[in-house]
């Protein structure tokens, strides 16, 4: 074991203590995550799930922590390192979104959850290797080459945040941000075995988010724990005048003291979500947590949500439309990749076809269609209305006395390394998770036991801006499961 | 075919016109980040990562540009929408950072207005609806003649905040168009709005125009005219399009749906290269910016903020100030600055005309010499009005109050402090007087005799005399009283 290794193992409230204390150096929390990363081969010869990093810098964050400590001022998260996703901006490392287009692109602003996560004492110590733009559920489109599974390195860590999902099982670090449009923290959180959190959407600033489909990207955050998570999205939550869609409600406290009784809490059990072909052991795990939660005290209820088959369809309307004009920036005029070509229009074309993978070159190509004159009423408009009857669905329940779904997080374990090669198949792994993005409610995954020693994760969704309630029920279904459940 | 505009009119045909004017709101920020407006900034300066675009910058809605388009969209007569959205106009252009402009597309801020811009030479009222006003950012600007074989691009205007105010086709000629667009002009200043200059481009016009026959209903093909960077630019242009139009018209050809740019120099419109009229531009909503609600509260506070509008202006003036010429009352409501300045003088010498008379003559012609504006005249209205008090009350003359008022425009010293210092005070001392007088007798013995003799029709030439002898400054009333009892003696 490196040189305060030890430190890897402490929560993140328990590190951010153990720093505040003086009883260890940030620069030894930091170098701690590092050794783990060489040790666990996190780089791209290895499980290839981390992209930069910047020794130096991380050391200059620590002894800035170290200052601000000795100044008296001990943030919720001092000295604790975090991983984040390539597409989250940061002034220290480069933000290249797992793209060729953005390859060694540095942005000259923080994320507003990164200055927030800095503010608070955390040492940013990686950036984490995704599918490119976000597009993909199993991080194997990356122009930097595909991430692996630590839990089972044969197989995908899932995605499109596959890096941070996989550098928290890994040890790294313990909480790690990701960014959701379709799944894309719930997903790989329920494959690497660690807990995945989407909040509401507006409830944590896209600022300095590279936009995927702004209308249901949202920053995540994964923990190795429910509390880490907890810790993390408390930190990075609230209001940001820099983000219009940002929302101006309170943000409670999230973390809980060991309650435990969940008497009074009514949990639906959506049957859409636990079809006939559904894998039996994940159904079975399912139902396990859900005898848990009635061992607690809670109602667990059947409830339909009859809309939930039509949300890939939309989904695959409204995020490749809103995807083709987020990323008509990347044009080579500005900054990023420029290849040159026959006048103006040879550069646009010779850059992006160069740029972009197939992936989202396929997305890009989607959503230009659906927003043509002549088919937009047919697919944009359409899918806007179908998006309304699912987030509908979601009313309705909650407003029925339901306080909480929960679901499996995935159909499937964690697959393979190339199992999927045709795309629509690739989409279906986010079945049970785009729901929420559509709707807007906020939805967690976390660890429920294991099929053939790969994690399954369980899913918690909650009506809007009600994360307390979830994260309280987390806590407790966390608890009653043991440790047995994570690892 | 003729493409000049000195040959416009072709009675067979009527012209119909739809005018959308560009307006750049007087804004200190741009439309969704705090970067400065200012006007000749060294290139690139005024720029964030907002308006560069950079990866996860996010726009925000200058609020104090949502006032100001509201402003104008109530002072047009528009009914403003409680809801209105922003939308994306997708289109690749190396000026256009984002890949998308930030428009209002089906839900824009205000629609149904009006706009009464005078008459026609018939005596018909020109009366334009207003269809809508949105708002929009501008996009940055592309340099081709600066460096050889490469465009620069400059995103200083990237962002800057504009309404678009789109017409109904209720123009019938380019009289209509240059009457409307005064007429818009003069809003927009009046409200302050904008500052209106088409030099900084903060006002930019394309037109819509079609021709058919008299008594017809239906709307012709309509090609879009764009490029028209000054009004009479604009009425050329359309004189021109509309000859063209006819001309294709008249040898049997259909008119093509297209863009056409004015070439001011040349005195030509010609088609916009290839496929500009037929961009898809794939509008639809920002999911960045949530819908701009509108309260009937914040309607209400900028309906009770607006200043009055020049028809109501020119109403009141009629009604004040009877003594005012209807060209009189068209001059003086001009510019806000220009009645301002009138009615202080009228208020407080209580002779509108004659403060009329000094507006309409030494003040314009002034200001237009010495190219300056009402705001920042060098006379005061306040002095102005003291001048013509002075010679109300006799204390000056007319011709001394002339001269007095150009040294005050010099100088902006006040005119009681100029005619002291210049002599031109009339002097009523009658010690003063008749020593002029006895010299003017004494200078011209023999009409002197005359007149003592009883010949009464010399008292005026004496009269002039003393009043060239006292440079003016004499009054010539009590001159008069003073050979009068001479004669009685």
């Amino acid at each position: 074991m490196t040189i305060g290794g030890g430190l890897t193992e402490l929560s993140a409230i328990e590190l951010a203590a153990t720093v505040g204390r003086g009883d260890a150096s940030p620069r030894v929390a930091v170098d701690a995550s590092h050794a783990r990363a060489a040790e666990a081969g996190a780089w791209r010869d290895g499980l290839n799930i981390l992209l930069y990093e910047d020794r130096r810098d991380a050391h200059a964050q620590a002894d800035d922590v170290a200052a601000r400590r000795d100044a008296g001022r001990v943030g919720s998260l001092a000295g604790v390192p975090v991983v984040v996703k390539d597409n989250i901006a940061t002034t220290t490392l480069p933000t290249s979104c797992g793209s060729r287009i953005l390859e060694g692109y540095v942005s000259p602003f923080d994320a507003t959850a990164v200055r927030r996560l800095r503010d608070a004492g955390a040492i940013i110590v990686a950036k984490s290797n995704m599918d490119e733009f976000a597009m993909g559920s199993s991080t194997e489109n990356s122009a930097y080459g595909p991430a692996k599974n630590p839990v089972a390195p044969n197989r995908v860590p899932g995605g499109s945040s596959g890096g941070s999902a996989a550098s928290v099982a890994a040890g790294i670090v313990r909480i790690a941000l990701g960014s959701e449009t379709g799944g894309s923290v719930r997903q790989p959180a329920a494959f690497c075995g660690v807990v995945g959190v989407k909040p509401t959407y507006g409830r944590v600033s896209r600022y300095g988010l590279v936009a995927f489909a702004s209308s249901l990207d949202q920053i995540g955050v994964f923990g190795r724990t429910v509390d880490d998570a907890a810790l993390g999205l408390q930190t990075i939550a609230g209001l940001d005048p820099l983000d219009s869609t940002s929302a101006d409600r309170p943000v409670p406290e999230y973390r809980h003291a060991a309650g435990g009784s969940l008497t009074g809490v009514v949990i639906g059990r959506p049957r859409e979500y636990f079809p006939d072909d559904l894998d039996p052991r994940i159904r079975q795990r399912c139902d396990a947590a859900l005898d848990e939660l009635r061992s607690l005290g809670a109602e667990v209820r059947d409830v339909s949500l009859p809309h939930t088959d039509l949300a890939i369809q939309v989904y695959y309307v409204i995020a490749p439309a809103e995807a083709s004009s987020n990323l008509a920036r990347f044009d080579g005029v500005r900054y990023g990749l420029r290849m040159e070509g026959d006048g103006l229009r040879g550069m646009y074309e010779a850059t992006r076809s160069s740029g972009f993978g197939r992936e989202v070159t396929r997305r890009i190509l989607l959503g230009t269609y659906v927003l043509s004159a002549g088919y937009y009423d047919a697919y944009y408009r359409k899918a806007q209305q179908v998006r309304v009857l699912i987030a509908r669905d979601f009313e309705r329940v909650f407003n029925s006395g339901v306080h909480l779904l929960f679901t499996p997080t995935t159909p499937t374990p964690a697959f393979e390394l190339g199992a999927k090669s045709d795309p629509y198949d690739m989409y279906l792994s986010d079945i049970f998770t785009c729901t929420a993005n559509l709707a807007g409610v906020p939805a967690m995954s976390l660890p429920i036991g294991r099929v053939d020693g790969l994690p399954v994760g369980g899913q918690l969704i909650a009506a809007h801006f009600d994360e307390r309630q979830m994260f309280a029920v987390a806590y407790a279904l966390e608890r009653r499961l043991g440790a047995g459940a994570h690892r | 075919m003729s493409t000049t505009a000195a040959s416009p009119s072709v009675p067979d045909y009527e012209m119909v016109v739809g005018l959308e004017v560009h307006v750049q709101l007087d804004t200190a920020t741009k439309i969704f980040c705090r970067c400065s407006t200012d006007f000749g900034a060294p290139p690139n300066r005024n720029t964030c990562p907002v308006c560069l675009a950079l990866p996860g910058a996010l726009p925000v809605l200058n609020e104090h540009a949502v006032d100001l388009a509201i402003r104008a969209a109530l002072a047009l007569g528009c009914r403003v929408q409680p809801t209105s959205t922003f939308a994306r106009k997708n289109y690749f252009y190396p000026d256009l950072p984002k890949g998308y402009q930030i428009s209002q597309f089906d839900q824009p801020l205000a629609i149904g207005g009006r706009l009464r811009a005078g008459s026609r030479s018939d005596g018909s009222p020109i009366d334009i609806r207003i269809t809508r006003v949105h708002m929009e950012e501008d996009a940055g600007k592309s340099i081709h003649d600066r460096f050889q074989g490469a465009t620069a691009v400059d995103l200083n205007r990237a962002g800057v905040p504009l309404i678009e105010i789109v017409s109904e086709p209720d123009l019938r000629g380019a009289d209509d168009a240059d009457a409307y667009l005064r007429a818009l002009k003069q809003i927009l200043e009046y409200t302050a709005v904008s500052d209106v200059s088409m030099e900084k481009g903060s006002l930019r016009v394309d037109a819509n125009i079609s021709v058919r026959r008299p008594g017809e209903m239906a709307l012709g093909t309509k090609t879009e005219v764009k490029n028209m960077n000054s009004f009479s630019g604009v009425t050329r242009a359309l004189a021109v399009e509309f000859a063209r139009q006819c001309a294709v018209l008249e040898r049997g050809g259909r008119i093509e749906q297209q863009t056409m740019l004015w070439d001011a120099n040349t005195g030509e419109v010609r088609p916009a290269r290839s496929k500009e009229g037929s961009h898809d531009y794939r509008y639809f909503p920002d999911p960045d910016l949530p819908p701009l609600v509108v309260s009937p509260d914040r309607i209400e506070r900028i309906t009770r903020e607006l200043p009055e509008l020049p028809a109501a202006r020119r109403e009141r003036y009629r009604a004040e100030y009877p003594g005012l010429t209807a060209y009189d009352v068209e001059v003086l409501t001009a510019s806000t600055g220009l009645g301002d300045y009138f009615e202080q003088i009228a208020r407080q010498t209580e002779e509108a005309k004659t403060a009329a008379n000094w507006m309409m003559g030494d003040v314009l012609a002034t200001l237009k010499a010495t190219n300056q504006t009402i705001e920042h005249f060098s006379v005061r209205p306040a002095d102005l009005a003291t001048l013509l008090n002075l010679v109300r009350d006799s204390v000056v003359s007319h011709t001394a109050a002339k001269q007095i008022f150009g040294v005050m425009s010099r100088t902006g010293d006040p005119p009681l402090q100029v005619a002291e210092r210049e002599h031109l005070l009339k002097v009523t001392d009658d010690s003063a007087l008749v020593a002029w007088i006895d010299e003017v007798f004494a200078e011209h013995a023999a009409e002197a005799k005359r007149f003592l003799d009883g010949e009464r029709r010399l008292q005026g030439v004496l009269v002039g005399h003393v009043m060239k002898k006292s440079k003016g400054s004499a009054d010539p009333k009590r001159v008069n009283q003073l050979l009068s009892t001479r004669i009685g003696t």
